[in-house]
């Protein structure tokens, strides 16, 4: 059977680490960085990469429009 | 840009599902990390751009933290004096009926300073949008309470918590217009969980559709959260707002087109 992958880029100069995304992603792909960015904010990050389904809750609720989401059938 | 990524195999513009839409322009958003309104201007533009409304759209922007709307969404905006934008926009509408026309106000500003503007345009069915973003609070001046703020609320103002023997209370004023025979379709949603934004999203889109036809108001009010001035992450400012906000403020329809005078079918995001 397919099964259906999806791969996340978060742009990390726009991040504020506000966790959102961590915590409405169902499959715990997304965790925060140890490390800061530009603004001295932790940002979100694809932690477990392959956990990904695609679903796009991270990004549809992400106030900042940081991550893009893409999907596919492997 | 410097980025992150997943899998990179399938990172390939036909797997796209989701990006940042080209109405929103590249500047940084000024607001506080979790805030409700960055979440807000985004489904809006994005509405605004598949609808393929960019040359049709005015939008007002009012005083408050989204003061700088204008500076986000690529359209054509004005800028109305604190709780005025109805009143602007009555103007805008009625000199261009053609367009697409919305203010976009926060709670102080649209339920305290323009409590008469909003009544009033509502009452006289004008023809646009009004979007309301109520997080309880006045943010942008630090927090003190607003009409809205719900009981037990602390804010800095009510630093024990609003007592409504001494502050009165919480004022619905979305339940308000609602009543009013000028408003043609009234909702309250809200954009703290992926569900809540696709709903909200649907919500807004039909509001945006629906102020085309020029047969009354249309006011969509966002809950929202504002976790800098509730002294919360923005992780718990959701949760706390989800638990206290959304059972005085219940989300959902408040007033729908009746069968025959909605021509516009229900649609799916
Ligand atoms: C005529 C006038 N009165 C008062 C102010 C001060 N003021 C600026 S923003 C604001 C309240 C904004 O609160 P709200 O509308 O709830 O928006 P938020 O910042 O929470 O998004 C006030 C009272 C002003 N700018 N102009
Ligand atoms: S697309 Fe879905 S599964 Fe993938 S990181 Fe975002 S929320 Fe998680
Ligand atoms: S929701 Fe957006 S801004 Fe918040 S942590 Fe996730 S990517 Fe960063």
């Amino acid at each position: 059977m397919a099964k259906i992958r999806g791969s996340i880029v978060v742009d990390i100069e726009r991040c504020k680490g506000c966790e959102i995304c961590m915590v409405s992603c169902p499959t715990g792909t997304i965790k925060m960085s140890g490390q800061v960015n530009g603004k001295g904010y932790f940002y979100a990050l694809p932690a477990n990469p392959e956990l990904c389904i695609g679903c796009a809750n991270c990004a549809v609720v992400c106030p900042d429009g940081v991550i893009t989401v893409y999907k596919t059938k492997i | 840009m410097t980025e992150v990524t997943g899998i990179k195999d399938y990172i390939k513009p036909e797997n796209l599902v989701y990006s940042k839409t080209r109405l929103m322009t590249d500047n940084i958003l000024h607001y506080c990390p979790g805030c409700g309104h960055s979440t807000a201007h985004r489904i809006l533009a994005e509405i605004i751009d598949e609808e393929g409304l960019q040359q049709d759209a005015i939008g007002v922007s009012p005083v408050g933290c989204s003061v700088f709307l204008y500076n986000y969404l690529d359209i054509d905006w004005q800028e109305a004096a604190h709780g005025r934008a109805p009143a602007l926009a009555t103007a805008i509408k009625r000199l261009n009926p053609g367009k697409v026309v919305f203010t976009y106000q926060g709670d102080g500003d649209l339920a305290a300073i323009g409590t008469s503007e909003t009544i009033h345009s509502c009452n006289r069915g004008e023809n646009f949008l009004i979007i309301f973003i109520n997080n309880g609070i006045y943010g942008m001046t630090g927090g003190q309470m607003a009409p809205t703020t719900i009981p037990g609320m602390k804010s800095s103002t009510s630093p024990y918590g609003r007592d409504t023997g001494q502050m009165g209370y919480p004022l619905k004023i979305t339940d308000i217009v609602a009543t009013l025979p000028g408003t043609y379709y009234v909702s309250r949603q809200s954009v703290h969980t992926a569900l809540n934004v696709r709903r909200a999203k649907r919500a807004l889109r039909k509001a945006v559709q629906y102020q085309s036809l020029n047969r009354g108001t249309c006011f969509v009010e966002i809950v929202s959260n504002c976790p800098a001035g509730w002294k919360m992450t923005p992780v718990e400012a959701n949760r706390w707002m989800e638990e206290n906000m959304l059972p005085y403020y219940p989300l959902g329809d408040l007033k729908v087109p009746s069968a025959e005078t909605s021509v516009i079918p229900d649609n799916k995001e």
